[in-house]
């Protein structure tokens, strides 16, 4: 095990490599007001960070990452474009694994300039990368933004479309909702028995939620039993992207065969294929990079294009040693009005350590 | 040393729970005042009886301050991160059955599953500008529930008591919380989602997997539970 002293120090020399390339040292604070994640990332932050609070300013949380705090930063008062780094402790709960750690040190890179997307992209990956060379990890890479347009090009409603972008990163729900439009599984008893009826409200009526929100829900449910099945076939193109694992090259020409039948996708392919071009101008081996069409789902919500993260390839029962992704949509919740194209990564010098520990014997 | 059994220390609980260990021969007694924590145990030796709030019971096993106990299986499960390694049932005791349950209003007609409350959380949101508010004490078991099944906009409001009201109230719109007959739900307007049942509790008695032995109370512990079940 390394000592705090040492993951320190290999923190700050990391660090040092992304002052070189350019970065602004930043250091928010350790308590971050709660308000804002839990506006974020809603009740599961709950269980992902430490929340504590005082009479005087409320709940706060102890920083679960420093994305949220580095992005209002720069959007308050940066100038642009602009690359940030930092090195520091993270917090993050852990109710179910002991073996996790509830406190680390984490170093990042966030670059925030919407000149050249792609070659942001790549200036990232390559950057962490570079400050993994000769551990024994690989990469894995995603794009968000693939599904998601795939989602905005099916062929049935805007509710639809909707409730199902709202799900991509919870795949249980999502895969639930294309199986009812699609008729897979039947209308529920309750549902029918309501469609049929007139859909009085026979209870007194309590709470905050008025009678006009549930007659416009029903209406919405009408509305949604009117409009015709989604195509079986349309359920298969999405399931054939989430299929997808090869490596980028491969990847992008299983993507242009989707595309054919799906052309809604054909423009978030297209950028990935810029992105393969760029990470090969920076000298990543693409023809062995591997993408997943799936990965990133199951992670907090922000990532919303490229994704990338690197496991140790003797540990697959450890976290990421270093992960990342953009997270344009991110800027604009936070924005104010404002909004920049982003993406960033961070590192976990602890873990990168005990790599190399474990590689020396 | 004696083993400790730790039991609720009030209320019908209690005296169900006293009940259940009479009909095998253990009896167990309050003395002193109607105030006094304090009780005994006869019919075996080198038990003492150590009376507790029902919510105490699972931290105190869990610590291995105690080494059998009375309570729900909803405050074990609630209160202990992975319990199943720190506590083991050894009887469920047949009363104090409850069902820790999703409710909304009766009024809500389009709202019969998780997948309607999901829908309406989204809906609500939009309109109100904030989340759907669950009124609840059991944040986590209710929050892993509902992350499981994909629901998303809502957030848990702390209610330790009344939690049926809190919808009419105006400060929930929706509540989980723990029902036997369902009574208290119909009489404040509210009904049981169809898949929102999220666990079913009832008092049990529980051995502490923490709790460190001698070879005396290892003997009467064993003596103990061939009594009890």
């Amino acid at each position: 095990m390394a000592t705090r002293s040492e993951i320190l120090a290999k923190a700050s020399a990391l660090r040092a490599l992304f002052e070189a390339r350019g970065a602004m040292v930043v250091d928010p604070p350790i308590l971050q007001p709660a308000e804002t994640l839990l506006d974020l990332y809603g009740e599961d932050i709950r269980a992902r960070a430490y929340v504590t609070s005082d009479a005087l300013r409320g709940e706060q949380m102890l920083r679960p990452d420093y994305t949220v705090p580095v992005v209002q930063m720069h959007m308050t008062h940066g100038a642009k474009p602009a690359r940030y780094t930092y090195a520091g402790e993270v917090f993050r709960r852990q109710e179910k694994d002991p073996t996790r750690a509830n406190e680390y040190i984490q170093v990042g890179y966030e670059v925030f300039d919407d000149a050249d997307p792609a070659a942001a992209d790549a200036e990232v990956f390559a950057s962490i990368s570079q400050g993994l060379s000769g551990l024994p990890v690989a990469a894995v890479t995603g794009d968000i933004g693939i599904l998601m347009a795939a989602v905005k090009g099916l062929d049935t409603s805007v509710p639809r479309k909707s409730a199902l972008m709202r799900h991509i990163w919870r795949p249980r729900r999502f895969r639930a909702l294309l199986d009812r439009y699609s008729g897979k599984t039947p209308v529920p008893a309750a549902r029918s028995a309501l469609l049929a009826g007139d859909g009085k409200i026979d209870a007194p009526l309590i709470g905050l939620r008025s009678a006009a929100e549930i007659q416009s829900r029903i209406q919405a449910l009408r509305e949604d039993a009117a409009c015709g099945p989604l195509g079986a076939g349309q359920v298969e193109l999405i399931q054939a992207l989430l299929d997808i694992r090869e490596t980028m090259h491969n990847a992008i020409s299983q993507l242009r065969d989707i595309a054919v039948d799906l052309p809604a996708i054909s423009d978030a392919v297209d950028r990935l294929a810029l992105r393969e071009k760029a990470l090969t101008e920076r000298g990543v081996d693409t023809e062995n990079l591997m993408f997943e069409a799936s990965f990133g789902r199951v992670s907090m919500e922000y990532y919303d294009g490229f994704v990338f993260g690197f496991r140790a390839d003797a540990r697959p029962d450890w976290p990421m040693i270093a992960s990342g992704g953009r997270y344009d949509a991110l800027t604009k919740r936070l924005g104010e009005g404002g909004e920049i194209p982003a993406v960033g990564g961070v590192m976990r010098p602890g873990l990168m350590l005990e790599l190399e520990g474990a590689n020396d014997h | 040393m004696t083993i400790k059994l730790g039991v609720p220390s009030k209320g019908r609980l209690m005296e169900k729970t006293f009940d259940w260990f009479g009909a095998r021969g253990v009896s167990l007694q309050r003395t002193g005042s109607e105030r006094e924590y304090a009780g005994t145990v006869d019919g075996i030796d080198g038990v003492s009886l150590i009376l507790l709030s029902a919510g105490e019971i699972p931290r105190e096993l869990a610590s291995g301050r105690i080494h059998l106990g009375v309570t729900g299986t909803d405050l074990i499960q609630e209160k202990l991160a992975r319990w199943d390694q720190l506590v083991a049932p050894v009887e469920e005791l047949a009363f104090g059955q409850a069902d820790l349950i999703i409710a909304v209003p009766q009024a809500w007609v389009d709202v019969d599953t998780l997948g309607d409350l999901d829908a309406a959380a989204a809906a609500f949101r939009a309109h109100h500008g904030f989340r759907l508010r669950i009124a609840t004490k059991y944040h986590r078991l209710v929050r892993d529930y509902l992350r499981v099944a994909g629901v998303a906009d809502y957030a848990l409001i702390d209610s330790q008591g009344a939690t049926e009201g809190t919808v009419k109230n105006e400060t929930a719109e929706a509540i989980a919380d723990i029902t036997s007959s369902g009574e208290t739900l119909r009489a404040n307007h509210l009904k049981i989602l169809s898949d929102g049942l999220i666990l079913k509790s009832q008092a049990t008695l529980w051995r502490s997997r923490t709790a460190e032995l001698d070879d005396k109370q290892r003997e009467t512990l064993t003596s103990l539970l061939e009594r009890l079940t």
